[in-house]
């Protein structure tokens, strides 16, 4: 059970660092969800996993499961999914204003820029001319 | 009594109310704001008084006992923090009203009150999650603060910022957890209750979430690695908010002292100060990187936001240093360096308004309205800033080197801090020649001087008297050194002495029903 649980936690934190590091803002804002992700299950793990035991005050029962992780991790999650939707917002609005989804660079993206001025090789440029006339037809 | 409570829910009502005056137009949330600020300049003259005797205030939320309930805890460290945040909020914010900054979006007196909300909690809670919780008010409050007005640069600038908070937000959790899931709690003293009686095998996780959290706060205080968002998004947001930033990075350095310094203590066995080197070592290399990058600026605003670094920087040196002269030297430090930057991210307003089209580039432009009196608080503020004598930055300069004698990195501190403020010194004063000297001769100035003159702005009087209100605090500061430094002196052997703030903490006991 645990080696599942600090599986989960790895896998998730380790998928949302790579997210993280990429260089357009859709990835990063996934990237960051999944790092939220791995740290709420980090948050509630740290109260050590019992099983089939209350939280709350119950006369019957022999020994309790820790309530403050729990109410950490509610917090934890609201903040993030308020947090996430801002920065939806102002990744949506800074594709509005800047011209491109990257992260940094006022600069246009390379498939931004009118054909004659990308970085590309021959037959790069009469792909993406194939490709171009293809979707005009 | 409630006093510890009233400076963290007086901003948070006067937010809501602002939020409902909106209807009413601009005038009545510029009034409700101000009433509010003024009332925490009140408020935070009553903590200074209250907290002078030297015991911590605890109160408690909910009537909790603490190691279960949320507590906030007042001492001299917390009210000092608050009031300079007061006054710069005050400077701030008249500085928005007079120049209609307040005008150019919805919500700014709101986001305003909340982020002042945000500062004043971070200051006074005793309780880790609960930090957490405020920092994020005060970061969305931020965000909102920052992308206010809009603008390409200003989208980018926030977009940066936003994400790197995030990154520090998931840190900030995982170090929270992984020090309770060791700990059992989150009460600040108690966390150094238990850290001074930690088993052997558990002291190097907790040694790696307490380094966890130093990288937290480091993005707030902005330490070499991580001080990159900070002059992007300092130089391209509004000026009022620009100068109410400069306590942000401040509010990292406290958290720094807080949580770091009670709970890694003199008391904390094998972890005790096992994190000061890593402190004085990067605040040594951020000064030095600082330093180069107020040379290398090529706008106003850009060299105003890393002399705000270098100060952090300064300041992360003094508390790197570890002993109760360099953590007084700190604070008062603090005072100076908060106040004198917000005043200069205001002075660089007014001369990038004054500088019409050349805003605050720096190439040779024509004169602008008003030049001898922006000049001559351009020379009082570098001079604070840089630390020449006779004003508040070379006194707290002093206080922090000779402070530094003692210590067994001294030869490195003194080299750093004086090669670096040399530099600094030098590069002011380029700058200042370049804007109020080296100007274009009128004569010249046909066609063109007619758009330039009609972009340019005078300096508004209400936003002038913002700056020297501010820029007075610096000569106070000297006059009155006796008294500040004596206060600070008391505040930093009260931070040090973190037995008495364990025990006022815990020993506090729940008010009876129907008692006050």
């Amino acid at each position: 059970m645990e080696w599942l649980l600090a599986l989960v936690i790895g896998v998730l934190t380790a998928t949302g660092v790579y997210l993280t590091l990429r260089a357009r803002t859709f990835p990063v804002v996934l990237g960051l969800t999944l790092l939220a992700y791995g740290v709420n299950v980090f948050l509630f793990a740290m109260g050590r996993l019992t099983i089939g035991y209350p939280a709350v005050i119950d006369p019957a029962a022999e020994t309790y499961s820790d309530p403050l992780p729990q109410a950490l991790v509610l917090t934890a999650i609201v903040i993030a999914f308020g947090m996430t939707a801002f920065l939806i917002v102002l990744a949506l609005k800074a594709r509005g204003e800047l011209g491109n989804d990257h992260v940094d660079g006022l600069d246009l993206a390379e498939d931004e820029l009118p054909l004659e001025k990308r970085n590309y090789t021959k037959e790069q440029k009469q792909h993406s001319k194939l490709i171009q006339q293809e979707s005009k037809e | 009594m409630h006093l510890a409570a009233w400076p963290v829910f007086l901003p948070l009502i006067a937010g809501f109310i602002v939020l409902f005056a909106k209807a009413k137009g601009l005038l009545w949330q510029r009034v409700i704001n101000l009433l509010a600020v003024s009332g925490l300049i009140i408020l935070s003259v009553a903590l200074i008084k209250e907290s002078s005797s030297g015991a911590h205030q605890v109160y408690l939320l909910g009537n909790w006992v603490a190691p279960f309930g949320i507590v906030l805890v007042l001492d001299q460290l917390s009210a000092l923090m608050v009031a300079i945040t007061s006054v710069l909020a005050l400077a701030a914010l008249a500085y928005a009203i007079a120049t209609d900054t307040d005008a150019n979006g919805a919500h700014f007196h709101v986001m305003f009150l909340i982020l002042l909300f945000g500062l004043n909690g971070a200051f006074l809670t005793g309780d880790l999650f609960n930090l957490f919780v405020f920092f994020e008010v005060l970061l969305l409050a931020s965000y909102g603060l920052l992308l206010h007005g809009g603008g390409r640069l200003r989208t980018k600038a926030g977009l940066h910022y936003v994400i790197i908070n995030m990154v520090g937000a998931t840190l900030f959790l995982f170090a929270v957890g992984a020090l309770y899931g060791i700990l059992g709690t989150l009460n600040i003293a108690d966390m150094a209750a238990k850290v001074a009686v930690l088993p052997e095998q558990d002291s190097a996780l907790v040694a790696a979430a307490g380094l966890l959290l130093l990288v937290v706060f480091g993005i707030k205080a902005a330490l070499f690695p991580l001080y990159l968002w900070m002059p992007i998004a300092y130089s391209n947001t509004a000026a009022p908010v620009a100068a109410l930033f400069a306590i942000m990075t401040k509010v990292g350095l406290y958290a720094i002292i807080r949580v770091h310094g009670t709970i890694f203590g003199d008391d904390a066995g094998s972890l005790a100060n096992y994190y000061m080197p890593w402190l004085l070592g990067l605040g040594l290399l951020t000064l030095m990187l600082a330093a180069f990058a107020v040379m290398a600026s090529t706008k106003l605003r850009e060299q105003v936001a890393y002399l705000v670094l270098a100060s952090v920087a300064i300041l992360l040196i003094a508390v790197g240093l570890n002993n109760l002269l360099a953590l007084s030297a700190s604070l008062y430090y603090i005072i100076h360096s908060t106040l004198i930057a917000g005043g200069l991210f205001l002075l660089a307003d007014i001369i990038s308004r004054g500088r019409g089209s050349f805003e605050d580039r720096f190439e040779t432009g024509y004169a602008m309205p008003g030049a001898i009196l922006i000049g001559a608080m351009f020379m009082f503020g570098a001079v604070a800033i840089t630390g020449i004598p006779p004003l508040s930055g070379f006194f707290g300069k002093v206080l922090i080197l000779s402070a530094s004698l003692d210590h067994e990195w001294s030869g490195l501190v003194l080299g750093v801090v004086l090669v670096a403020s040399f530099l600094m010194i030098i590069t002011m004063a380029r700058t200042g020649s370049l804007l109020f000297y080296n100007v274009l001769p009128a004569s010249e100035t046909d066609t063109t001087s007619a758009d330039n003159d009609a972009s340019s702005e005078a300096p508004n009087r209400i936003s002038v008297i913002a700056v020297i209100s501010l820029f007075a605090m610096s000569p106070l500061m000297v006059l009155f050194a006796q008294p500040i430094t004596a206060f600070t002196e008391s505040a930093a052997k009260q931070q040090l002495d973190s037995k008495r703030y364990i025990e006022s903490v815990l020993s506090k006991q729940a008010v009876e029903a129907g008692k006050e």
